[in-house]
């Protein structure tokens, strides 16, 4: 019973890191249909935020804090000056989009090997995340995954609650749902753009910053989470973010059950199987956004 | 655009990424050409090496410092005047963590660059890819890291421990201390399984229980349930054959469960001093390493070499055992082929028996017959400084025994 319990602890707190590391793919990706092959070097660059960070704040729980908005600011960053200096160029050519990014994203792992170096580098935890919480029964739960869990979720609800009652989130939602009329309507669609991706690419600094605290900080870090990242945004449905929500607790617990029952290898197969199914089914993903457009 | 469209491609691009990544499952058969072997290009007053390591990818962590480590070998031997008279002229490529790609690097080394040997490799899977390009062209490969055994291919020189150098003495420690049920942790390739094969081998025959056997696949980050395993298993302590990025991830997740040193050892094959820096003390500190030689070994041979390291790629740059097992093939190739009188690798491989080098780690001797070398085996302790200190070695160098047929409980492997 505490196994099962502590595998759907498991299950959950992988959902949540699949969450952070798409929550900003769900906006660049799922608002813009932009295919950002580079965002999980925006993820990289939040990690690596936190380790420049604490060399010059020894504090590892200030440094933490601090961190998160700082990377924030500094994926951001990233993203709008990709934005401006290539995205915007080939809006119509999402082919074209899809090869650049990855360029980038290459570019990127190659920067972050000559500055930093290729061997992964480390940062240290406050101690307050890296013990657990002790429950009845024998059952454990990690802070770092309960801090994870917390910050996915405070996430994901700044950010609905931005694109339901803030002017911006309006305008944001108008460009999504039919850009023509947005733009016709007043709205500056070409600035919009630029401050979805600034918040989606920052969306996925902050997943860099909680990442130090559960795997490996070093250049290839991104790669390794981009396929998760798009999945959940595909299978979740394009446009809503409560599609990427919901598929990627279901995917986490999914994930975990699977490999507590079997192995990891083969978890990952029957995940894999069961989006291939899924997207027989719904090739739109969980939610579809219904709009008028003829696009 | 339509959604349908960009969705489409993003199928596409995925498709290539996956295809990418499976690709390092696959391994390039190259039997084309005939078995004439191609001969080394020493015409010149130097003499050409191959240099094959990831420098990107998921292995980069660690080859990038044993690419550094051969450098500073070749570096010191030229300094010196060279071998047989010709400065070395090192010819790097990059596997980049990818088997196919190793094996097609070192055709290159081999056919095009043509030369009078190669060192490199760190995963098994990347040492089976290049073994059959080795073979077929005849040519030299020097393999610097410890590795599972159960192999003695006539074209490779094994400078790092084989299973009765490292494992076995890490499971005798283990067993002197009292452990009685282990659970095994590894990456899902050759090595780990292969040595937990070896592991079960051992423990059946030594009253041992495995209490459980899991296997990540290679750059895999996500560890809670196999934690959650372990932690419920009750086993005394965890064998650890993981690679790469997949241990920074393990030890995280293995010290917020509350699973600690003290309580739960944990022995690793794949940690040394480079890889203690990319995961933190913090995670790591108090745990078990099984290996040949730390940069706390005594001696002057590694006090020479710790300073040399250091002063050519910077102060806070450790040494580790693949590092130097790395820096001394190159050593033993100089030996070997100033012993010869030739770079002729038939010649070379003739004289290699025997021969003997000072190294950081103490002597070692290469075995002709099965060319791996003998060595001390030691057991140490992860300290606070990022350090590993020994706890326990062998007191002598132990002959290699690839194929561990002087282990009666080995009978039925390989």
């Amino acid at each position: 019973m505490t196994v099962l319990f502590g595998q759907l602890f498991t299950g959950i707190s992988i959902g949540a890191v699949l969450l952070l590391i798409a929550l900003g793919l769900a906006l660049t990706f799922g608002q813009m249909n932009v295919i950002n092959m580079a965002h999980g070097e925006f993820i990289m660059a939040g990690a690596y935020t936190t380790y420049v960070l604490q060399q010059s704040i020894t504090s590892a729980g200030l440094s933490l804090v601090v961190a998160l908005p700082v990377a924030f600011v500094v994926a951001g960053t990233m993203g709008v000056l990709l934005e401006i200096l290539l995205i915007r160029r080939l809006y119509a050519r999402p082919l074209d989009t899809l090869l650049v990014t990855w360029g980038v994203s290459l570019m990127l792992q190659q920067l972050a090997r000559d500055v930093f170096g290729s061997p992964n580098v480390q940062t240290r935890a406050p101690d307050l995340l890296t013990g657990n919480v002790a429950l009845p029964g024998g059952l454990t739960i990690a802070n770092n995954r309960l801090f994870i869990l917390a910050l996915a979720l405070a996430a994901v609800a700044a950010l609905t609650l931005a694109l339901r009652l803030t002017p911006l989130g309006r305008r944001i939602r108008a460009v999504v749902q039919n850009r023509d009329l947005a733009a016709v309507s007043g709205i500056p669609t070409a600035r919009i753009d630029r401050t979805t991706f600034f918040l989606g690419s920052g969306l996925a600094g902050l997943a860099g910053v909680a990442l130090t605290l559960l795997g490996p900080i070093g250049p290839t870090m991104g790669t390794n989470l981009i396929i998760d990242a798009f999945l959940v945004v595909v299978v979740g449905g394009i446009g809503q973010l409560k599609g990427s929500v919901i598929v990627a607790f279901a995917l986490g617990v999914l994930q975990a059950t699977g490999e507590y029952l079997t192995t990891l290898s083969v978890a990952k197969v029957i995940v894999f199987v069961a989006i291939v199914a899924f997207l027989q089914w719904r090739p739109q993903g969980l939610f579809t956004l219904r709009t008028r457009s003829l696009a | 655009m339509s959604l349908l469209w960009s969705r489409r491609i993003l199928a596409g691009a995925m498709t290539v990424v996956a295809a990418a990544a499976l690709s390092a499952c696959g391994s390039k058969t190259s039997d084309e050409g005939g078995a004439a072997g191609v001969t080394a290009d020493v015409s010149g007053d130097t003499v050409k090496v191959g240099l094959l390591n990831s420098l990107s990818g998921t292995m980069a962590i660690s080859e990038v410092t044993v690419r550094d480590s051969i450098m500073l070998a070749v570096e010191e031997i030229n300094a010196a005047g060279g071998v047989l008279g010709k400065k070395i002229q090192p010819v790097g490529e990059d596997g980049a963590s990818d088997w196919p790609t190793f094996a097609e690097k070192a055709e290159k080394l081999i056919s095009e660059d043509r030369v009078a040997a190669v060192f490199g490799c760190w995963t098994s899977a990347s040492r089976k890819a290049v073994k059959p390009v080795f073979e077929k062209n005849k040519a030299l490969l020097f393999y610097p890291v410890q590795y599972e055994g159960l192999e003695q291919s006539p074209y490779i020189f094994y400078t790092g421990a084989t299973t009765n150098q490292q494992i076995v003495p890490g499971l005798d420690y283990l067993k002197a201390q009292g452990v009685k049920s282990v659970y095994l942790v590894g990456s899902d390739y050759v090595f780990p399984r292969t040595a937990n094969k070896i592991i079960k081998a051992y423990a059946a025959a030594n009253g041992m229980t495995v209490a459980g056997e899991d296997y990540a696949p290679l750059g895999s980050t996500e560890f809670g349930t196999i934690v959650n395993k372990v932690k419920s298993s009750g086993a005394a302590a965890v064998f650890n054959t993981l690679n790469g990025d997949s241990n920074v991830a393990f030890f995280k997740e293995y010290k917020s469960a509350g699973l600690t040193a003290a309580a739960m050892p944990v022995v690793s094959v794949s940690i040394a001093e480079e890889e203690v820096k990319g995961i933190g003390t913090q995670y790591l500190q108090g745990q078990l390493t099984a290996w040949n030689y730390y940069q706390t070994t005594p001696g002057a041979a590694n006090s020479k070499f710790v300073a040399a390291y250091k002063a050519k790629y910077g102060a806070d740059k450790p040494t580790s055992d693949p590092m130097e097992a790395a820096y001394v093939s190159v050593y033993l190739w100089k030996a070997m082929v100033t012993k010869a009188g030739a770079f002729d690798v038939e010649k070379v491989r003739t004289a290699s028996d025997g021969i003997t080098f000072d190294a950081p780690e103490g002597l070692v001797t290469v075995d002709g017959k099965t060319q791996h070398i003998a060595k001390t085996a030691r057991i140490g302790k992860i300290g606070a400084d990022g350090l590993i200190t020994e706890v326990w070695n062998s007191g002598k160098p132990v002959a290699p025994d690839p194929f561990l047929k002087t282990y009666p409980w080995a009978s039925g492997l390989s």
